[in-house]
């Protein structure tokens, strides 16, 4: 096994131990420098294809709405942006047929109010699931990561006819109701909280004459605070996305931005020079909070794996 | 424990054991009833738009609804034997099937492919994750808006490439497969970054030693990649491919908006009509129709049951037999 004598071998102080652990501490590592070994173009040039299909299909829009009405049928695309952007973006908020601004608002409020309730209402359970002793805690808490693979998208039916029976269609308030707490968040904040939160704290809380929400307020929820901040970027982007539920329950009038985006196709604007303005600045608001907070969701992404 | 013991008393002497008395049993029921409020309003929420709608569902696909009157007459199992009668219904459940077998399978392996290649030791670490995750902040109603135009029948940038290198232009918008293919793209342009992120976070938690033995064993990098990377990822893809299904069977913005020129969504022919857009047609378009909305909603629940369970079998199958070669 060990027929080349190594000088760095025999100058270890290992080296008094044996031949064998030696031979196998030097394979070890040299299986580890294999390992740690960067990889080769290959694997940048696949990268680099990944990241073209994320951006071009963004950038082939940006060409088009920067463009005008003829641009979408120009067999030869310019390589630059025109110049007409921001005339195709006034166009579509200034529109009569599309409320684009009263859609950017209905989406701010409903984003916003959803992802600050979701927070607080799984902050509040986590915390109970976490550190707080009930009975039918175990049961409760696995009922509750039951529940992430329920469809309730399939419950449209019978969700609408109480919409409609509430009065409430056409409202903001069938769009956030329905958010405003989910079981992934509870799911998400358990799991920070039992393992940020040390129980001591809590106890010191208790002592000190806080009672049982007061201790919340200022011990859990503070703690809490890395993993609420994440919950709520991902709950605002999936609110601000949302379609389907808000498509059904709002009127053309009075929508938020997926749906106004959806009005804008449909035959109002012959134009899609204007129609992929609407489709940027509709994009514009989650890719600043990807400029800021994009390093955040990747980490967000890759805890909730390793977690769920 | 208690919150008065530790304050001086304010009061007269004599009312103060009264008062202690009952701050005490305030403080048990605040220990006691605390838990359960604090997790009440998840449990309450699900029961009034999740799980009440999904049962009400399955109580609506047995009547005749009418939304004026808001009750129905009771008819049976008469809505599941329409849905079920329906040529739209099964090319629906032909397409639903498809559009996922499309974007779910090139798209698991293209994350795969990704998820290894950010683990190992590359440059600039943060910088492709961030790029790989770009897609998924565009809006699904906004990915079908820029892919249904790069998908263009006539002027269409992929055609305009296409027929650039040679090729004919592909019917993107009239023909089944080319459609679905452009459908089944968009949702791939969203998710495959964020599934390639999901895995690359299972593959971090494998221990490094077992590749350092299979290197000192003489395993190259695909054998690595299959004996060990694959069978060590099985909690991370069985999560991966559940959510992928009850998502991708779901399937709604896409096809919904992917062609404006017909008036009910899904194509002409049906080429790219999906069972969420179905039942959304037949709900909303057909002077609410609820109860065979509603039938529609149940058979795609059970699909999606009886999917999840086939996917849960193929993965626990391939990850054991990859275990097992192993030893």
């Amino acid at each position: 096994m060990t027929t080349t004598p190594d000088l760095e071998a025999v100058a270890a102080p290992a080296g008094a131990l044996g031949a064998a652990p030696i031979a196998s501490v030097r394979r070890s590592r040299r299986a580890r420098a294999l390992l740690n070994q960067r990889p080769g173009w290959v694997a940048y040039g696949f990268l680099a294809a990944v990241l073209a299909g994320a951006i071009l299909p963004l950038y082939w829009a940006l060409l088009i709405a920067s463009g005008d009405s003829s641009s979408l049928n120009n067999q030869d695309l310019p390589w630059w942006p025109g110049g007409n952007f921001f005339e195709n973006a006034l166009k579509v908020l200034e529109s009569d047929r599309v409320p684009f601004w009263k859609a950017v608002l209905n989406s701010l409020i409903v984003s916003t109010v959803v992802s600050a309730s979701v927070v607080f209402f799984s902050t509040l359970a986590g915390y109970a699931f976490a550190k707080l002793r009930f009975r039918g805690k175990r049961a409760l808490f696995v009922f509750v990561i039951a529940t992430t693979a329920v469809p309730t998208q399939l419950g449209v039916v019978p969700l609408f006819i109480i919409m409609s029976q509430l009065g409430w269609t056409g409202t903001l308030g069938a769009v956030i109701v329905p958010g405003l707490v989910t079981a992934f968040g509870v799911f998400w904040m358990t799991q920070y909280i039992s393992q940020a939160l040390p129980d001591e704290l809590i106890e010191a809380g208790r002592v000190d004459g806080a009672n049982m929400f007061l201790t919340f307020w200022y011990i859990g929820f503070p703690a809490a605070r890395p993993a609420a901040a994440m919950l709520a970027l991902f709950t605002f982007i999936a609110t601000w996305t949302n379609f389907f539920w808000p498509f059904i329950v709002l009127n053309p009038s009075d929508p938020t931005l997926p749906v106004a985006l959806s009005l804008l196709q449909s035959n109002y604007f012959v134009d899609y020079s204007i129609v992929l303005a609407g489709v940027l600045i509709a994009t514009l608001p989650l890719l600043l909070l990807f400029i800021f907070a994009g390093k955040q969701l990747v980490a967000g992404i890759m805890q909730g794996a390793v977690k769920g | 424990m208690t919150t008065t013991t530790l304050r001086p008393p304010k009061g007269p002497i004599e009312r103060s054991p009264r008062r202690i008395a009952f701050s005490q049993k305030l403080s048990r029921w605040d220990i006691k009833l605390s838990p359960y409020l604090y997790i009440s309003p998840f449990f309450i929420l699900f029961a009034v738009v999740g799980l009440f709608p999904l049962i009400y569902t399955g109580y609506i696909s047995l009547l005749d609804w009418d939304p004026i009157r808001h009750s129905g007459k009771f008819m049976g199992l008469d809505n599941f034997a329409w849905v079920l009668g329906q040529t739209q219904f099964w090319l629906a459940l032909r397409n639903t099937i498809s559009i996922f077998l499309l974007s779910a399978v090139p798209q698991l392996i293209i994350a795969l492919a990704i998820a290894a290649v950010l683990d190992s030791n590359i440059r600039a670490k943060t910088f492709w994750r961030m790029g790989v995750l770009l897609p998924y902040i565009v809006m699904p109603v906004a990915v079908a808006l820029i892919f249904s135009k790069l998908f263009s029948n006539d002027y269409g940038l992929i055609n305009t490439l296409l027929s650039d290198i040679g090729l004919p232009k592909v019917g993107w918008h009239t023909d089944v497969i080319p459609s679905q293919i452009a459908i089944a793209t968009m949702v791939n342009f969203r998710w495959t970054g964020y599934n390639a992120l999901i895995l690359l976070a299972g593959m971090q938690a494998i221990p490094r030693d077992l590749y350092e033995s299979a290197a000192i064993d003489g395993a190259g990098r695909f054998r690595r990649f299959f004996s060990i990377t694959i069978p060590q990822l099985r909690p991370t893809l069985i999560f991966v491919i559940i959510t992928a299904t009850i998502g991708g069977l779901q399937i709604f913005d896409e096809p919904q908006l992917f062609d404006s020129s017909s008036t009910v969504a899904g194509g002409a022919s049906q080429q790219w009509l999906t069972l969420t857009v179905y039942l959304h047609n037949v709900g909303w378009y057909q002077n609410g129709k609820y109860g065979r909305a509603a039938a529609i909603a149940w058979l795609l629940f059970l699909l999606i049951v009886v999917i999840g369970l086939i996917n849960l079998a193929i993965t626990r199958r391939i990850a054991n037999n990859d275990a097992r070669r192993n030893r």
